[in-house]
């Protein structure tokens, strides 16, 4: 009754070879272009891989959208923050003059930058929407000084792949590709609407993503880790949030 | 063999044919292999979708027109339902856990493959001409009367007659046109408007749609009629005949055996 000739046997094994050893190929690259994210592995795997992949090749370089002085949103929404610890609350009563910002892993020289001193490098400002992955958004004016800047400052090994940003807030930390390290409108961010950055919002210091969700864009910035690989940190997934089954990769 | 069209009543009245004693045996074909997968494979993501969807829409029930909004600024309108985040007013006094980390990527892993799936879906219905044979309505599929009989049939739930089971009436070839060329792309753009990546090397895509809220509010609205279409679509199934037509979109086949044989 079933009628599968020797022939179609063959001819369907040497196609089924084909698909296992083009799929094979296609993992091989995709991992050579760094198309495949530290949460590639589990159920929800292809997904994360599929959305990174496919928008690595279309917006490795485009510009999050900037919108005119006048859409600024008048009430940017803070969004809960945990209870501030006593290290931070005694930063604060400084004015912050002692937070320091450290910078270390693959880099040629690693460093300790103060407030001060990022407001003494070339500062650059975008008017963009911080959108929260829950579905709410508002427009602000950010201003900061570009990752890019900085890491360029301590002079970045050529095998680093990732840099991971660490919060004053106890176990919070996250992490980015050098596409979007390097990418110029991520920004160390101390300012926003022409003020200084508020604490509501990470002041003094938050990591400034616009063309990533709200939670990658971390407050309280106090140290950046240059490295190649994230499997040691945390779960191996490449930020805190993954732990929560949040995905690393959030430009969607 | 079967007694198609041997009699002139109105169509609907041989229906049950009761004329036969023995259920009728002939099989004919129904649907393609390629329409069977892929709308199985459609199922199983419409699901998924619509649940983790409706996990991520309880993290914040409130929907805006425009570019921005929080629950600083007026809402277009907010869903009588509490929320997971408690910073959102919702006039319950308590707070939803929070299920947006596996919502998110059972959302966008489903939307993954319904998409790779529907391609599949279109490019085959083009090259196999299945939208023009099967779907594109013909002059006298659209009269009054023709398109008026097939909204009230199902309504007195009359059985489609065997003829009409072996292919689909100007009403249902509207509809399917409707949400495969309207309704989902509509979908798939308004959730990628809302990638802020995606945006960012598509900045019309959000723009056209009047912003990243207005985005958001269409995706909710759109979604919310695929699933009246999906409602409509199992009632009509029902009306039909539920067995013998789901059996026809598993096997591809279908006969005019009477449910209850």
């Amino acid at each position: 009754m079933i009628n599968l000739s020797r022939r179609k046997l063959i001819v369907s094994g040497l196609a089924a070879a084909a698909g296992a050893s083009g799929l094979a190929v296609v993992a091989r690259l995709a991992q050579k272009y760094g198309l495949v994210p530290p949460d590639h592995g589990g159920i929800y795997g292809l997904g994360e891989t599929l959305t990174y992949a496919s928008q690595r090749l279309l917006t490795r370089h485009s510009l999050g959208r900037e919108f005119p002085r006048n859409q600024i949103s008048p009430r940017p929404f803070p969004n809960e923050l945990a209870p501030l610890t006593e290290d931070f609350k005694r930063l604060q009563a400084g004015g912050f003059a002692d937070w320091r910002l450290y910078i270390d892993g693959l880099v040629h020289q690693p460093a300790a930058f103060s407030i001060a001193d990022l407001k003494s490098y070339p500062s650059r400002s975008h008017i963009t929407e911080l959108a929260c992955e829950e579905g709410w958004s508002y427009i602000a004016e950010w201003i900061g000084v570009p990752l890019s800047h900085v890491l360029h400052r301590v002079g970045v090994h050529p095998q680093a792949r990732y840099v991971v940003y660490v919060s004053m807030e106890p176990d919070t930390w996250d992490s980015i590709d050098m596409a979007d390290a390097l990418h110029p409108q991520t920004l160390l961010c101390y300012g926003m609407n022409g003020s200084e950055l508020p604490v509501a919002h990470g002041g003094p210091l938050r990591m400034r993503l616009p063309r990533q969700v709200g939670y990658k864009n971390i407050k309280f910035i106090t140290r950046l880790t240059v490295t190649d690989s994230l499997k040691g940190l945390g779960n191996g997934c490449g930020a805190v949030a993954c732990e929560y089954g949040y995905a690393w990769y959030a430009g969607i | 063999m079967a007694t198609l069209g041997s009699s002139q009543p109105p169509a609907e009245a041989s229906v049950p044919s009761r004329v036969s004693t023995a259920p009728v045996t002939e099989l004919v074909p129904r649907h393609s292999a390629l329409v069977r997968v892929t709308h199985w494979i459609g199922t199983v993501c419409f699901f998924a979708l619509l649940v983790s969807g409706i996990e991520i829409v309880i993290s914040h029930p409130r929907f805006y027109w425009g570019e921005t909004g929080t629950v600083l600024t007026k809402p277009l309108f907010q869903l009588p339902i509490p929320s997971s985040r408690r910073l959102v007013p919702t006039g319950y006094g308590y707070v939803l856990p929070d299920q947006n980390g596996w919502s998110r990527a059972l959302h966008f892993e489903a939307a993954w493959i319904v998409l790779l799936t529907g391609l599949l879906y279109v490019i085959s219905g083009l090259l196999t001409r299945h939208f023009r044979k099967d779907l594109i309505p013909g002059k006298a599929d659209l009269s009054r009367r023709a398109l008026l009989s097939s909204f009230v049939k199902p309504l007195r739930f009359q059985r489609p007659s065997a003829a009409e089971a072996s292919s689909y009436n100007g009403l249902q070839r509207l509809t399917y046109l409707f949400v495969i060329f309207v309704l989902f792309p509509l979908v798939i753009w308004s959730g990628l408007a809302m990638s802020l990546a995606f945006a960012s090397a598509f900045p019309w895509s959000v723009t056209l749609l009047g912003g990243r809220q207005s985005s958001r509010t269409i995706h909710f609205f759109v979604s919310l009629a695929l699933v009246l279409f999906l409602f409509v679509h199992v009632a009509m199934v029902c009306v039909a005949g539920f067995w013998s037509r789901t059996g026809a979109m598993i096997t591809g086949r279908t006969g005019t055996r009477k449910e209850h044989a």
